[in-house]
């Protein structure tokens, strides 16, 4: 009898079930939805992939998604959802393959964080969620009006695009060029294709727009608000408000504002004229500041005094050295490394081996940065696996690109110096990974020797610590360093000031679209606080959806320089879309703020 | 300017126009069943749908612009196909329940059906079931909605209430009341305009006709029944008369033929509100000066008397600013006036104990059935005003009886003379012209041209051209008076907030909730995707002018009733039986 052993050959039905995941995955990330109806999706798709041999996930799964129906459809008791999390709890104990028991575990982890929207469909047969209109707005931090502003490229009305941005964020030119842009993972567009490529179209915008001033400031209301800090937050803060007619003055610590967008994020990645765009805008609006100017527990006292509110997006300025021989002769904070980049003091590495620590967006920027100045050999340690990495992938593919080495699962165990205290090596614990915890694989140590790695430098890009102290003292709210707010900003009053608090300060090290957030919450709420309810009107007018939408097409990237062209200048490193690029991007927006839910919300809101 | 073609028409619009409105402008009917112009353009049902050349899908026409060179089919096989099976998807969660349904025969899904000649639909029929409490005014059947969304937009875009809200998603959308609140909680204002607006019967006022049948039924009781202004023109429409045959004449006969023993018009008492508030606001200006000697003072905020005659806005004003219910007029309105007189003056003229009578008011207001419940506004022992019925509930009473064929009879006497400024109390800005045109009387000794207040009248009958609200400057004796007039609640908000934050002053402001006054009231018939407020409104204006006595100081019973029971205004009496005190209604 001939064997029955044969080649692998996937069917055209199996590759398009294969092509249906793919989508399936695309509509995952795609909007808020209701937890309850997405639960029960998914069980189902569960259910359709068991092989029916064992009883939780033949019947279970089926009556868990009974029970999920009748949830949905208002038929069910308190009850039922009790037998559900019991009945998730058994399939996660009895199932014999991973079919089942994953499909549980993920039962109970939704219905345990959403247990209010749940308990809103059996009690009050009320879903609790509200569909966002147009998502790419709904996901960005500062809810930037993005289908009015590529309408607006794509007519050529750049300096209209440029108002329209500014309207929600005033760092349009930073943000053409290092914002992460959480909007994308928000597009539509990625059910036909891709997404939109939102931060290269506003910077087609920006490098097109020339200068574009700023709106006439409402009537002058006499409030004097002091701003604590120049980054992102501070001067978005002091914008809004100047806007609404109050009198901001913002207190800098450093010679020149910006911030970590100055003082951290390298040159190549955001240069010095779009940041400066940005901020003399800002400044004309009539903003006063004081540059080079600290401010301590007396300062704080002072500006207490003297100002109508306070707030206080001070930043996270402060290194963590809390590695082992830390102490020793080139071993530098990526804070002070990047900061040095800023003040124009750049170190010299030429001919040096670099070592860097750490595995986010800050390690990847003193990577790249270290490469530049000159570095014969820069390595990047972390301590967990490449795709745990806090680090955009484009960054870390384009460190590697650019001739620098990223080294996952080493932990670091300590600098090594020589008599002189000059650093010769750093020490890593290989790691292995443990058990996930927080959606990431926790790193211990792994039964291997230690790794030397011969260096002149070390950089320690583990983590900002939160300077707070000076205001801690004087009563502002915090934990570990970290101011504590209600979600208007709002921290304390003190002696009858009301004190604010946004930026890293308050989240903890994040991206400058979350500070500027932070700056426009912070300024409606002290614009209320203060008893205005001064309202900034949004005036341009947006060009109508077309008929039609785009066909599926690829989304197209600008790129960046040639890594070995680029690896050895701080000129800025992303290339423009050309004009064709622009439009043909532009075209594949499908105007979420005209079709769907936009059409029946309006899809954009008329002022904040 | 645009050229496309549509069905092979040759066509040149103004550029930002819709298909839809460009078919319509070529006399190409698309058929459409969420839309309404300006309102609702949310695309929602899919029934509009065409075929625009070159693109791979159909297009709504109700929210896609026209543009150059564009070549349109409204009747393509594939919109055809499409049109019909969405309507079907529509019947399929639809209670289809045509013979008992109080729209039958003026619903916009019911027409939708026959045009496309749907005879039956492969698709199961499910609805959901929601309760509702019957006892409410404003009754709403989940079963019968089609989520067109006009209510959202109406309630949320037209009054800036906001009571409805597209709740949930997915296959669980639905229309719900805002942020998951109970009705009551919401704050509906009982106005009406989601009623009026909406396609199908998923939104109604309570049926109470069964209890003027207890009432004309029962020959121990006397059924005093009073006819608001706006009724008459809207009389025609609810009986399918033509407007020569529904003449107030003939709307008594109905109410005669139906069981009423007296028949009278709330336009007597509208005079009578105007001698109590056109009084009031001469006292208030005695007591407190006009808003132009305040601005002299410098004083920076000085509100205003409104007007207090329509209970969808002082419901408004009670529910969202609270802090100025004290800025209503005390003087009852029209309705609830002629309740109260009829209970006592009446009943003593008569010789017919209060407790035998049975007023009944004919209504185009959904919010008067509240106003009438309000245990403050009644001041005779039990309900002033039994019972206050639509229009449209009139018209359904009247349904089987050949009101074209009955004679004209007069209103009554005693109560039943009215003059042309009581008329215009249905149409926006007809309260405050009546109220000026008698103050000016009461200040100055003699008669202003009747029309001489004409500038707070309604401009146009398109909102576009509306304004939020209407103002105008009048010299009284000595005095400058700012009045201002607005209808719909979102206006009525921006009014209300701009003297809030002392953007203006004014002395005396009329408010009206429904867009256009009562003319457009939610108690009114209506006809899907016609606005007929203004042009109603225009017929009262006629009305007016064609009227012997365009005074309310002129109307001889009136007076009469001054003369023989109640004083003068604002007497003791007067206070008792025509006014209440606004900062105690229950809510």
């Amino acid at each position: 009898m001939a064997r029955k052993i044969k080649l692998q050959k996937k069917s055209a039905s199996q590759l398009a079930v294969d092509a249906l995941y793919a989508e399936a995955g695309k509509r995952a990330s795609a909007s808020v939805c209701c937890p309850v109806a997405q639960l029960k999706s998914f069980v189902e798709l569960c259910l359709s992939q068991s092989c029916g041999k064992c009883t939780p996930c033949r019947i279970g799964l089926a009556r868990a998604a009974d029970i999920l129906s009748d949830i949905l459809s208002g038929a069910a008791e308190q009850e039922d959802f009790t037998v559900l999390k019991d009945l998730a709890q058994t399939i996660l104990q009895s199932a014999d393959c991973a079919i089942g028991f994953e499909a549980a575990r993920q039962i109970l982890s939704v219905t345990e964080a959403s247990e209010k929207d749940f308990l809103s469909h059996v009690t009050k047969g009320e879903c609790t969620v509200t569909f966002d209109a147009v998502p790419c707005s709904a996901a960005c931090p500062a809810h930037v009006d993005i289908p009015a502003y590529i309408a607006l490229t794509k007519e050529g009305r750049y300096k209209d695009a440029i108002r329209m941005i500014r309207y929600d964020n005033p760092f349009p030119a930073a943000c053409a060029l290092i914002c992460e842009h959480p909007c994308e993972g928000g597009c539509r567009r990625s059910l036909v294709d891709a997404p939109v490529n939102i931060r290269e179209i506003k910077r087609v915008a920006v490098d097109h727009a020339g200068n574009v001033p700023v709106p006439e400031c409402l009537e002058k209301t006499g409030k004097k608000i002091a701003i604590v800090g120049g980054g992102p937050s501070g001067l978005t803060a002091a914008y809004y408000l100047q806007l609404m007619g109050h009198e901001t003055t913002v207190f800098e610590q450093r010679a020149k504002l910006g911030g970590m967008m100055r003082y951290g994020i390298p040159r190549y990645r955001l240069p010095e004229r779009y940041l400066n765009k940005d901020i003399d805008a800002i400044l004309s609006t009539g903003v006063k500041t004081y540059l080079n100017t600290s401010v301590d527990e007396e300062k704080f006292a002072e500006i207490l005094r003297e100002y109508d509110a306070v707030y206080l997006p001070i930043g996270a300025q402060g290194a963590n050295l809390s590695v082992e021989g830390a102490d020793a002769d080139g071993v530098y904070s990526a804070v002070s490394l990047l900061r040095s980049m800023g003040d124009k003091k750049a170190p010299s590495f030429k001919g040096k081996r670099v070592v860097v620590i750490g595995g986010g967006n800050v390690a990847m920027d003193c990577t790249r940065t270290a490469k530049r100045l000159g570095a014969k050999s820069v390595k990047c340690v972390y301590r967990r696996r490449i795709e745990d990495m806090t680090a955009q992938p484009d960054e870390v593919q384009g460190a590697i690109a650019e001739g620098c080495e990223v080294i996952p699962m080493l932990s670091p165990e300590r600098i090594v110096k020589d008599e002189n205290g000059k650093v010769t090596a750093f020490v890593g614990k290989p790691q292995i990974p443990g058990p996930v915890e927080h959606g990431r694989p926790k790193p211990v140590d792994a039964d291997k020797d230690p790794v030397v790695i011969l260096c002149d430098i070390v950089v320690i890009a583990i983590g900002q610590q939160i300077d707070s102290d000076a205001f801690v003292k004087r009563g502002v709210p915090a934990k570990r360093g970290r101011f504590s707010a209600e979600e208007s900003c709002l921290c304390c009053e003190i002696g009858g000031t009301p004190v604010f608090a946004g930026g890293d300060a308050l989240t903890g090290p994040s991206t400058v679209v979350r500070a500027v957030e932070a700056g426009k919450v912070a300024a409606a709420a002290i614009d209320d606080r203060l008893g205005f309810d001064n309202v900034l009107e949004r005036t341009v007018e947006v060009p109508a959806a077309k008929a039609g939408s785009a066909p599926a097409r690829g989304r197209i990237d600008a790129g960046e320089r040639a890594a070995e062209e680029r690896n050895g200048d701080f000129d800025i490193m992303a290339c423009p879309l050309t004009a064709e690029e622009a439009a043909a991007e532009c075209s594949r927006c499908l105007r979420c703020d005209h079709y769907g839910m936009g059409a029946f919300r309006n899809g954009r809101t008329e002022e904040w | 300017m645009v050229n496309l073609t549509i069905d092979g028409k040759e066509i040149r619009v103004q550029k930002g126009t819709t298909i839809l409105e460009a078919a319509k402008k070529a006399g190409i009917r698309i058929p459409t069943l969420c839309y309404l112009k300006e309102v609702s353009e949310t695309a929602a049902c899919r029934i509009c749908l065409v075929k625009v050349e070159g693109q791979e899908r159909l297009s709504a026409s109700c929210n896609t612009l026209c543009e150059e060179g564009m070549v349109v089919s409204t009747t393509a096989p594939e919109v055809l196909k499409a049109r019909k099976t969405n309507l079907k998807l529509l019947l399929s969660r639809h209670n289809t329940s045509c013979t008992t349904c109080v729209r039958d025969g003026n619903c916009t899904l019911q027409e939708l059906s026959k045009e496309m000649n749907l005879l039956d639909n492969d698709f199961p029929v499910s609805f959901p079931k929601k309760k509702w409490d019957e006892a409410l005014l404003l009754q709403r059947d989940a079963s019968k909605c089609v989520q067109c969304l006009r209510c959202v937009n109406i309630c949320g875009k037209i009054q800036s209430v906001n009571v409805w809200e597209l709740r949930g998603t997915g296959a669980g959308a639905h229309v719900g009341i805002r942020d998951g609140l109970s009705f009551g909680e919401a704050g509906c204002t009982y106005c009406g305009q989601c009623i009026t607006h909406c396609p199908t019967g998923a939104l109604s006022e309570r049926d109470d006709t069964e209890v003027f049948r207890s009432f004309a039924d029962d020959a121990e009781l006397t059924t005093v029944v009073q006819i608001a202004p706006a009724v008459r023109t809207g009389f025609a429409e609810a009986t399918g008369l033509t407007k020569a045959q529904g003449t107030e004449q003939r709307m008594a006969a109905a109410l005669k033929k139906l069981g009423a023993d007296y028949v009278f018009s709330t336009d007597f008492t509208a005079d009578l509100t105007i001698m109590e508030e056109g009084n009031e606001l001469l006292r208030r200006i005695a007591e407190k000066g006009t808003a132009a000697e305040a601005a002299k003072r410098g004083e920076k905020v000085f509100y205003p008397m409104f007007t207090s005659c329509c209970p969808g806005w002082v419901r408004f004003l009670k529910i969202n600013y609270p802090d100025m219910a004290g800025c209503l007029s005390s003087a009852k309105s029209p309705q609830q006036m002629f309740g109260a007189v009829t209970k006592t003056y009446f009943a003593e003229k008569t010789g017919i104990p209060a407790e035998k009578i049975r007023c009944v008011s004919i209504m185009p207001c959904t919010a008067k059935k509240y106003e009438a419940a309000v245990r403050e506004v009644n001041s005779t022992g039990g309900r002033d005003v039994d019972l206050s019925l639509t229009t449209r509930e009139l018209g359904r009473m009247l349904r089987g009886t050949d009101v074209a064929a009955l004679p004209e009879v007069g209103f009554d006497s005693l109560l039943g003379e009215y003059t042309g400024a009581g008329s215009i109390f249905g149409a926006t800005g007809g309260v405050m012209e009546a109220a000026l045109r008698t103050a000016y009387f009461v200040v100055n000794g003699r008669d202003p041209k009747a029309d001489a207040f004409k500038e707070v009248r309604a401009e146009s009958a398109d909102p576009a051209l509306v304004k939020c609200w209407r103002d105008a400057e009048f010299k009284l004796g000595d005095a400058t008076l700012s009045v201002a007039v607005a209808s719909g609640l979102k206006n009525a908000r921006a009014l209300v907030e701009a003297i809030r934050a002392g953007l203006v002053m004014y002395d005396f402001v009329e408010i009206m909730a429904c867009p256009g006054g009562c003319a457009g009231g939610g108690g009114q018939p209506f006809t899907d995707g016609e606005e007929k407020a203004f042009a109603r409104g225009k017929e009262l204006y006629r009305l007016d002018a064609s009227r012997a006595v365009r005074f309310s100081h002129k109307n001889m019973e009136v007076l009469k009733l001054y003369e023989t029971y109640l004083g003068s205004p604002l007497s003791e009496k007067a206070e008792e039986l025509l006014h209440t005190n606004q900062e105690t209604w229950e809510l």
